[in-house]
Parts: C-alpha cells; sequence; structure tokens
C-alpha cells in the first residue's frame, strides 16, 4: 500500500505490540494525544494505558525505568518527543543501556527501541533541530537506525523492535508526512544492510534520513548533464554496511557524504575513515562532504537555509569531486 | 526449646552473614594493598546490618538492585564469595567474567540485578523492575539500596515520582551513612534532618531505622515487604548507618572531614558486636559458639583468595565478546 512513514511506523509498531504482550510503547503524550506528532495514533484505544503510557516530563526517569523494564523481561519501546530532549537521558542510554550487558558479562540483554525524531524541522532553532547520531553511533553496545522511506522505517521499525539490544532509532519530522510504498504483513529488514537507492556509475552520494531524498532530487538533476550518481543510503549506522558501500565507491571511485549534522566529528567523518581504511585504492579523489553548518541553529529562516545542505550545495560537492 | 534452638539458628545465620561480609572486605583491603585488586574499592564495613537485614527479609524471586559499595548486598544474597572474589581480581571465573569489577557486581540466576556507579542513576532501573513485575502480575517486589547522597539527586525524584505515581513495588532503601564521600549530610541537602519527607513529599509512605541494628531492619523490612507484596506501591527507608572505612581505598579511614574520635564513637555501635551482644543477652549462644564461627568464616575467605588467586585472567578474545546479544528467533 500507499502510505506515509508516519504510518509505516504506526504499523510496524501496532503488529509487534499484538504479535508480542511484552511489547509497550512509553513516553510523553504517547497516549491520550495520541503522540505529540501523532505516531501512536489509536494505541491507546486498542492496547490500553498499561501498554501505552503517557509519562512526566523525564527523559531520565523514564528511559531509565524503561531500561529496568527491559533487564525483567520486558520490550519496551520509549518514544522521545524529540532526540534533543534524550539529552537528558543520555546517562541512562549511555551509562546502563549499552553498558550492562557488558558488565554483567553477558548475563543480560536490554532490548529496547528508544526512537523519536531527529534534525531540524522548519525555524525551530537552536535546541529544537539537533541531529545528534553521531553521539549514539559513538557508543558501543548501542545500535543506531535512521531510516527515510516508508518502507525501510517499517521494515527496520519491526526489526528493531525484535532486535534484544538497545537499538537508537531516529526519525525526523519532516518525513512524518512523506509518503511512499509500505508492504503490508511481515515485513522486516536486517539491520546493519545499506541499499543502493539509485544506481549510477560516475560518483557515490552516501546520504541517510532526510538528506537521503536530497541526494536523490540532486541525482535526477545531475542525470540531466549526464553525470549518474550512485545514491547509497546506509539506513543502519551502527552496525556501518561498509561492504556495500565500499562495493559502490570501488566502481565509482568518487564520494560526497552528505550528512544534516555538524561537520566536527560528525558521522560523515566516521564514514570517510571507513572508506579511507577499506578503498582508499579505489578512491580517484578526495572525499567531499556536504554537512550541517558549524553553528547553534539559528532561527531566522535565511539563516537557517543556510545552516542546512540543500540539493544544491550537493550538486555543486559532486562537480567538485568529478572536476 | 524448638523455638529457641530455631531462634539461636537464625541470629547465628545472620551474624555469619555480617561476619562473612566484614572478613571479606578486610581481605579484600588486604588484596588491594597487594595490587591484586585495581580500580575503586568501596567498602561496606560498618554498613552490614542493612544488607543482611533487608536481603533476609525477602524471597529469592524478588529483585535487589544496589550502588557500587555493594559487596556485602551480593554476599547477603548468597552469590559465591569465590565468585565475588574473583570478580575483584578481576578474573574470569568471577561472577562477570571479569568484566564488572567491583563496582559493577551482577548474579542474575539470583535476581540481583548489578551494582552501579553512576550516583543516582540505577533508582529508574529499579522503578523499571518494579514496572515490569506489575506489568506481568508477579508476585515481586524490588530492593534498591543507595547512599543517601543520591537522595539531592534528579534521577532519584524523577524515580521517586514515577514509582508513586504508578504505585510500582520498589523499597527504596537509603543507607544515610552520613557522608558522601567528604561531604557530610548538612552539606549535601537543604533540610538534611528530613531525608524521609523528600519522598514522602512524592507521596510515598517513609520510615526511619536504625541501620546498625540486623534485628531491627530485618523486622521493619519484613512488614514493608508483606504490605507491597498485597498492594503494590513504593515504600522509602532511611537506615542510619556509618562507614568505618574511607569512601575508597584511595581514602584514609577517617580523612580530613571526620574526626577519628568520631569514628570511634560510631564503632561502638558495631552492627556485629550488637547482635553478638544480643545474642548472649539471650543466652543463645557462647563465646566457643562464636569463635567457631570465626573459623569457618576464616575458611570461607581463605578460599575464595585462593580462588581467585589460582583463576586465570580472561582471554583476550574475550575482549569483544558480550558487547551485544545475538538475536534469536522468538
Ligand atoms: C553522578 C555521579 N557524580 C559523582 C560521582 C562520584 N562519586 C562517587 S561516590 C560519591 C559519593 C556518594 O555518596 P553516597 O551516595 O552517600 O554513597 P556512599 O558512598 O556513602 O555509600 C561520589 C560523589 C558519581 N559516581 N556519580
Ligand atoms: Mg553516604
Amino acid at each position: 500500500m500507499i502510505g506515509t512513514y508516519r504510518e509505516a511506523l504506526n504499523q510496524a509498531m501496532r503488529e509487534e505490540m499484538r504479535r508480542d504482550s511484552r511489547v509497550f510503547l512509553i513516553g510523553e503524550e504517547v497516549g491520550y494525544y495520541q503522540g505529540a506528532f501523532k505516531v501512536s495514533k489509536g494505541f491507546v484505544e486498542e492496547f490500553g494505558p498499561q501498554r501505552v503510557v503517557d509519562t512526566p516530563i523525564t527523559e531520565a526517569g523514564f528511559t531509565g525505568l524503561a531500561i529496568g523494564a527491559a533487564m525483567a523481561g520486558l520490550r519496551p519501546i520509549v518514544e522521545l518527543m524529540t532526540f534533543n530532549f534524550g539529552i537528558l537521558a543520555m546517562d541512562q542510554i549511555v551509562n546502563n543501556a549499552a553498558k550492562i550487558r557488558y558488565m554483567s558479562g553477558g548475563q543480560l540483554a536490554i532490548p529496547i527501541v528508544i526512537r523519536g525524531p531527529g534534525s531540524a524541522a522548519h525555524q525551530l532553532a537552536a535546541q529544537h533541530s539537533q541531529s545528534l547520531e553521531a553521539w549514539f553511533c559513538h557508543v558501543p553496545g548501542l545500535k543506531v537506525i535512521a531510516p527515510a522511506t516508508p518502507r525501510d522505517a517499517k521494515g527496520l521499525l519491526i526489526s528493531a523492535i525484535r532486535d534484544p539490544n538497545p537499538v537508537i532509532f531516529i526519525e525526523a519530522q519532516l518525513l512524518y508526512p512523506t509518503k511512499g510504498d509500505i508492504p503490508e504483513g511481515e515485513w522486516t529488514i536486517p539491520i546493519g544492510q545499506a541499499e543502493v537507492k539509485r544506481v549510477g556509475r560516475d560518483v557515490t552520494i552516501l546520504a541517510y534520513s532526510k538528506m537521503l531524498l536530497l541526494a536523490l532530487e540532486a541525482a535526477d538533476v545531475l542525470a540531466q548533464d549526464g553525470i549518474e550518481a550512485e545514491v547509497v543510503d546506509p539506513r543502519t549506522l551502527r552496525p556501518l554496511d561498509t561492504k556495500t558501500i565500499i562495493a559502490s565507491v570501488s566502481k565509482t571511485g568518487r564520494v560526497v557524504i552528505v550528512e544534516e549534522g555538524w561537520p566536527f566529528a560528525g558521522l560523515g567523518a566516521q564514514l570517510a575513515e571507513s572508506i579511507y581504511t577499506h578503498a582508499f585504492d579505489a578512491l580517484d579523489g578526495p572525499i567531499v562532504r556536504v554537512t550541517g553548518a558549524d553553528v547553534p541553529m539559528p532561527y531566522s529562516r535565511p539563516l537557517e537555509d543556510l545552516a542546512i545542505p540543500d540539493r544544491d550545495r550537493i550538486i555543486t560537492a559532486v562537480k567538485q569531486v568529478l572536476s | 526449646m524448638a523455638r529457641s534452638s530455631s531462634q539461636r539458628d537464625d541470629w547465628f545465620a545472620l551474624y555469619r552473614q555480617m561476619l562473612l561480609i566484614r572478613r571479606f572486605e578486610e581481605k579484600s583491603a588486604e588484596m588491594y594493598a597487594l595490587a591484586k585488586i585495581g580500580g575503586f574499592l568501596h567498602l561496606y564495613i560498618g554498613q552490614e546490618a542493612v544488607a543482611v537485614g533487608c536481603i533476609d527479609a525477602v524471597e529469592e524471586q524478588d529483585y535487589i538492585i544496589a550502588a557500587y559499595r555493594e559487596h556485602g548486598h551480593c554476599l547477603a544474597r548468597g552469590s559465591d564469595p569465590k565468585a565475588v572474589m574473583a570478580e575483584l581480581f578481576g578474573k574470569v571465573t568471577g561472577l562477570c567474567k571479569g568484566k564488572g569489577g567491583s563496582m559493577h557486581l551482577f548474579d542474575v540466576p539470583r535476581n540481583f540485578m548489578g551494582g552501579y556507579a553512576i550516583v543516582g542513576g540505577h533508582l529508574p532501573l529499579a522503578t523499571g523492575l518494579a514496572f515490569a513485575v506489575k506489568y506481568q502480575r508477579r508476585p515481586q517486589v524490588v530492593l534498591c539500596f543507595f547512599g543517601e547522597g543520591a537522595v539531592p539527586s534528579g534521577q532519584a525524584h524523577e524515580a521517586f515520582n514515577l514509582a508513586a505515581l504508578w504505585s510500582l513495588p520498589v523499597i527504596f532503601i537509603c543507607e544515610n551513612n552520613r557522608y558522601a564521600m567528604g561531604t557530610p549530610l548538612e552539606r549535601e541537602m537543604a533540610l538534611y534532618k528530613g531525608v524521609t519527607e523528600r519522598a514522602q513529599a512524592h507521596g510515598i509512605e517513609a520510615s526511619r531505622v536504625n541501620g546498625m541494628d540486623v534485628l531491627a531492619v530485618r523486622a521493619h523490612i519484613r512488614e514493608i515487604v508483606e504490605t507491597v507484596r498485597q498492594t503494590p506501591k513504593p515504600f522509602f527507608i532511611e537506615a542510619m548507618t556509618y562507614r568505618f572505612m574511607g569512601h575508597s581505598m584511595a581514602d584514609p579511614a577517617h580523612g580530613h572531614y571526620r574526626t577519628r574520635e568520631e569514628v570511634e564513637e560510631a564503632r561502638k555501635h558495631d552492627p556485629l558486636l550488637l547482635l553478638k551482644q544480643q545474642i548472649l543477652d539471650q543466652a543463645l549462644g557462647t563465646e566457643a559458639d562464636f569463635k567457631a564461627i570465626e573459623r569457618e568464616i576464616g575458611q570461607i575467605v581463605n578460599d575464595a583468595i585462593a580462588f581467585a588467586d589460582a583463576s586465570p585472567f580472561p582471554a583476550a578474545s574475550e575482549l569483544y565478546d558480550d558487547v551485544y546479544a545475538e538475536p534469536t528467533s522468538s
């Protein structure tokens, strides 16, 4: 069926909650309000307030509670109203969720999904527009997923819920209304599998989440100039599918990495390192990164536009690596 | 006669548990000096009655979770002293294969759900264990131990509020040993005389108990556990206690922040001495009995050291194990 990214997430959670009574959803406004972004529409009506748990505004408290519940055999899905507020739960995520299995010598697993929107929407300013995926990707013990399409969102969210590890699942506010195919019924995508979203021979554009859509648009424009870009979406950021990425780079020899986050110590730096380490010989020139500006997000629209990558900057970067 | 012999066995069992912790930790300090144990080592000496009294009041199926000063809680739970000592030594035969160490003891088969080193950070976890218990309608309770230093933290108050809001079966046990490292109670919190009132402010029933008296602790917790098991809801206990040793091995026994006299005064209320006196007063045992227990415990601790010493370190191949769980089909 054709549906929105929001509907895809809704379906994934709904199907898993029907399948497994250990799965429950917890977070601010997930129940009677139907989710701050309406992702859990109809849930409290179907599953009741015991399994669709509205919380007070206490990110550390309810994330920690969910981790404790996972230790005792449940499979919580934590909805962060946005990942900006997830910063308050960082201690629980980094010091507990990611560490308990290792510290206990493998006695415990923490099957938990922590999901919600990351990245900028429109003019939400510095505290509501951050792309923090690199923070989570840095931490062994976590898996990190950032899907771009409804199809991937559904397949990966189901896999995340079934995974026995803490999974950080980063959505994007601006992706919620975007439409695409949503496979019906049992549909999973393995965690750690990239996908070639557009086949090309001249250059590899690596992009994930919202930036994937921009990269595909840029590729269409470039095609008019006879430049065939291959667009690869890692989809899972940790563990990274270097195999698929290297295969593409080996074919094209040129790479542009697009990310919305900050450049310094950003995820693109890691992607570039992985390529330099595994495929240096395949490269015909240095990798070029397109990133968000190295500033807190400004409120003013013209300034905000400058701070977020756009289609034209990707096109310029591609022409730069090809020159 | 039958009654008093079972009381005798019972009181001696408590004494044995406390003595095991005491001697185990004294030996641990020696092993630390010999560099057999590394990192941070926080001794529980002086506070034994709290862990022993509380844990004796619950059942095997109940969950225990604690902070980083948790050797006592783990031993009171019945973990094998050999495996605990081996963990302190960083050996592969340790409870956590040497990956946790002194501050992170886990014994999941005994529902001992870990020691945690971020002050305040495990209170939300305890609340989550209790959430799962209630969600699955299991008849368990959760005992959550922490120092009074955790009480002013935001995470503690988030946990108190959630536990109260959702009537979760978690018993918060604040071990008030009057210091957080070198900071005395009165410099830790406003209204420091009202630690229990902080929990009461969240709608949690709270009470205070003499944490040096193992019998008093156990009797108090038993009553609360019974209530919580019948009707899930949180409780808060402030156990008044004192640590006889430094904050960790890096801190001398009395330090600059308290006087030698204060420590000596507190030592007069040693929980082991108190229980021994109670046993003697009731004519439940003799000096000879205590000598025999000393020998028995000495042997257990020596065996633990020998076991830890003889055990191998984890192989290099262990380094990358246990970071992620393997998916199983479920
Ligand atoms: C969040 C956090 N801040 C600081 C520390 C360093 N630290 C370790 S123990 C401690 C004192 C804690 O005192 P208390 O909670 O009373 O426990 P006690 O040591 O007395 O058992 C501090 C400040 C820490 N581990 N975690
Ligand atoms: Mg203290």
